[in-house]
């Protein structure tokens, strides 16, 4: 009798929740008081910081994931996600499919990316570091070419040269370096990385003839034992610094970090109150997210920017040699 | 014996010790290696928390009631089923018909568990529209399991003498009654541990919940079948991507809760096979 019972509500229950399942479930970017949050890995820990700050003050819900920002637009273009983090601009192809969709995106920078290239504070003979040379020194083929500073540029030192980087491939930082300057594709592998990167770090400052590549907001807090290398993209080579990165003018080893909220989205009170949040306190979160912060007059820029829900990207038109901040004052008096 | 015999008799003694030991080193070496990482971070805190961006402050609490909540709902789903098909092929449906079928559960309970994760996704969470809920979580888990259920199931089914049934049978009960009244009870010890076995590999899947949406960093238990979740699997993989920032012992400390929780499901099916093998044996089957 009692096992006639047990198995006669178990499939009581499963046929209810069977039934369930075939309605649809309200979810993700319909839901009320829902923030659904997607996207890069490399602005994830930024997202993680504001939903937390955001969160304690607030009854509405915040969910984060990271599935790259690829995958991030398609979600967000699909109507599963209300706001994602990416860490390049939306391509024309994203942009188009999802109008197609109906769907609007609003494009708000909020920090900056830096990559800083740091040699020990007594190396003496290297001054600055043009990309052809970074590309050299970097380049798969470099393993058999490029041993010593000598087979960099003449003039250096016949001395080998040890090379360091946060995390290998694995890793956001690393990753963009060789996107930056070897235009994708892979690099040399003959160097040392570690996650950790106080070891990477003692690494440089022990070893006179090390070059490494950090993340900058990294490099920021051991200073007194790294030296920055400035970098020349064109002619005048330019030292990473807050405010060369978050200007932009210290190119290429920077790129801007945005968030895209869809215009539907942006009309639910959770999600505006979320971007409101996230771009008043953009320069502190980008601070414990270890990214750059931009100056406070280019926030001031992408805070009209949402509350006059412009849509499109600022990338549309091909003047990539434009900086962030002068992007946005363009964009800014074309629509008054 | 011959010393050259009593040579490969060693060496294959040794070959077996090795087949036995090995795996249980690294087994040791694997729970050593997230005891010593994770205990330190096992807390109640821990066990009581939210997700955050900071290691320490950063808990487990969702990921627990996300665990406990899709894999609950697979059970719902899949036992009844996973039971109900393999009566259905043991006892009913023609010989040849059946073979038929289970040559094809065999194939689809070795499928890489990622391809659920891609069917899941295409059909519950797109086609069906159900999101990134928990039902669509556990619907694709549910797909997973079943193969391995009905198969076990049926297992325990053909383990029943046939001479029962053909007992209950010229006493006059139909095939119904002799199912629910002689077949089950008897099968019922090993039904229970098969089916439990299955759903705690269910708990441990990463791969085809990350792809219908369990998430990162959920600060809310799930409260719905339509709720966003994430479980402790996803969670742990989450956190050791994140090992610069130092989140590694959080996920060691995730395994530990995994592990115990696993553990704790199959001290279940030890129990519940004991006390249901107490008088369900053939020859008690009387009633």
């Amino acid at each position: 009798m009692r096992r006639r019972f047990l198995l006669t509500s178990c499939l009581a229950l499963a046929s209810l929740s069977l039934a369930a399942a075939g309605c649809r479930v309200s979810h993700g970017a319909d839901a009320r008081h829902v923030v659904a949050i997607d996207g890069s890995s490399t602005v994830f820990p930024l997202m993680e910081a504001a939903a937390e700050s955001f969160g304690r003050s607030r009854r509405a819900r915040v969910t984060l994931n990271a599935s790259g920002t690829s995958g991030g637009f398609e979600k967000l273009c699909r109507g599963d996600v209300n706001v994602i983090g990416a860490s390049r601009p939306v391509v024309h192809a994203e942009l188009e499919a999802c109008r197609g969709q109906g769907i609007e995106l609003i494009e708000l920078p909020i920090a900056v990316d830096g990559i800083t290239v740091a040699v020990h504070p007594e190396n003496d003979w290297v001054d600055a570091l043009s990309v052809d040379e970074l590309r050299t020194l970097w380049a798969p083929e470099a393993a058999e070419r490029v041993k010593t500073w000598r087979d960099l540029r003449p003039g250096f030192p016949d001395h080998e040269i040890h090379l360091f980087t946060t995390g290998g491939m694995e890793s956001g930082t690393y990753r963009t370096f060789v996107d930056r300057v070897l235009g994708g594709g892979g690099s040399r592998s003959d160097y040392t990385s570690s996650e950790n990167d106080h070891l990477l770090v003692e690494g440089v400052a022990r070893d006179r003839h090390a070059l490494g590549i950090f993340g900058f907001a990294y490099f920021a807090q051991h200073q007194d034992q790294l030296r920055a290398v400035p970098i020349a993209a064109a002619t005048e080579a330019v030292a990473p610094s807050p405010q060369t990165i978050g200007s932009g003018a210290y190119a290429p080893l920077s790129r801007p970090l945005f968030l895209y909220v869809s215009r539907r989205s942006a009309e639910q009170p959770a999600v505006k109150q979320f971007i409101q949040h996230v771009l008043d306190h953009a320069p502190s979160l980008a601070r414990k997210a270890g990214c750059v912060a931009l100056p406070d007059e280019a926030y001031r820029l992408v805070r009209r920017r949402f509350e006059r829900r412009r849509v499109g990207s600022l990338y549309a038109s091909p003047q990539t040699d434009l900086r962030i901040f002068d992007l946005l004052e363009h964009d800014e008096q074309r629509e008054r | 014996m011959s010393a050259r015999r009593r040579r490969r008799e060693a060496a294959f003694r040794l070959v077996c010790w090795v087949a036995v030991y090995l795996p249980l080193a690294l087994l040791v070496v694997l729970f050593g290696h997230a005891l010593v990482e994770g205990l330190p971070r096992l807390d109640a805190a821990f066990l009581s928390g939210f997700p955050s961006s900071s290691p320490t402050q950063a808990g487990v609490l969702p990921a627990i009631a996300g665990s406990l909540y899709v894999i609950s709902l697979t059970g719902l789903i899949s036992i009844p089923l996973g039971i109900g098909a393999a009566i259905y092929l043991e006892e009913y449906a023609p010989p040849r018909w059946s073979g038929l079928v289970e040559t094809n559960l065999a194939q689809l309970a070795g499928v890489p568990s990622i391809l659920y994760g891609l069917l899941g996704l295409g059909l519950f969470v797109h086609v069906l529209g159900m999101g990134t809920s928990v039902v669509a979580g556990a619907l694709s888990l549910a797909m997973l399991v079943l193969p391995l259920v009905i198969l076990t199931t049926r297992e325990a089914l053909r383990d029943v003498p046939a001479t029962a049934r053909e007992a209950a049978m010229a006493l006059g009960a139909t095939r119904w009654e002799t199912v629910r009244q002689v077949v089950l009870p008897v099968a019922w010890p090993r039904i229970t541990t098969g089916v439990i076995l299955a759903l705690s590999r269910a708990l441990g899947e990463t791969a085809p919940l990350i792809l219908v949406g369990a998430l990162a960093y959920v600060t809310f238990l799930p409260d719905g079948m339509g709720s966003p979740y994430t479980v402790l699997p996803v969670q742990i993989f989450h956190w050791i991507t994140r090992a610069r920032e130092g989140f590694v012992p959080n996920a060691a400390a995730g395994v530990l809760v995994l592990l115990t929780v696993t553990l704790a499901l199959n001290a279940l099916a030890i129990i519940l096979r004991r006390r249901l093998a107490r008088g369900s044996h053939p020859n008690e089957v009387t009633r």
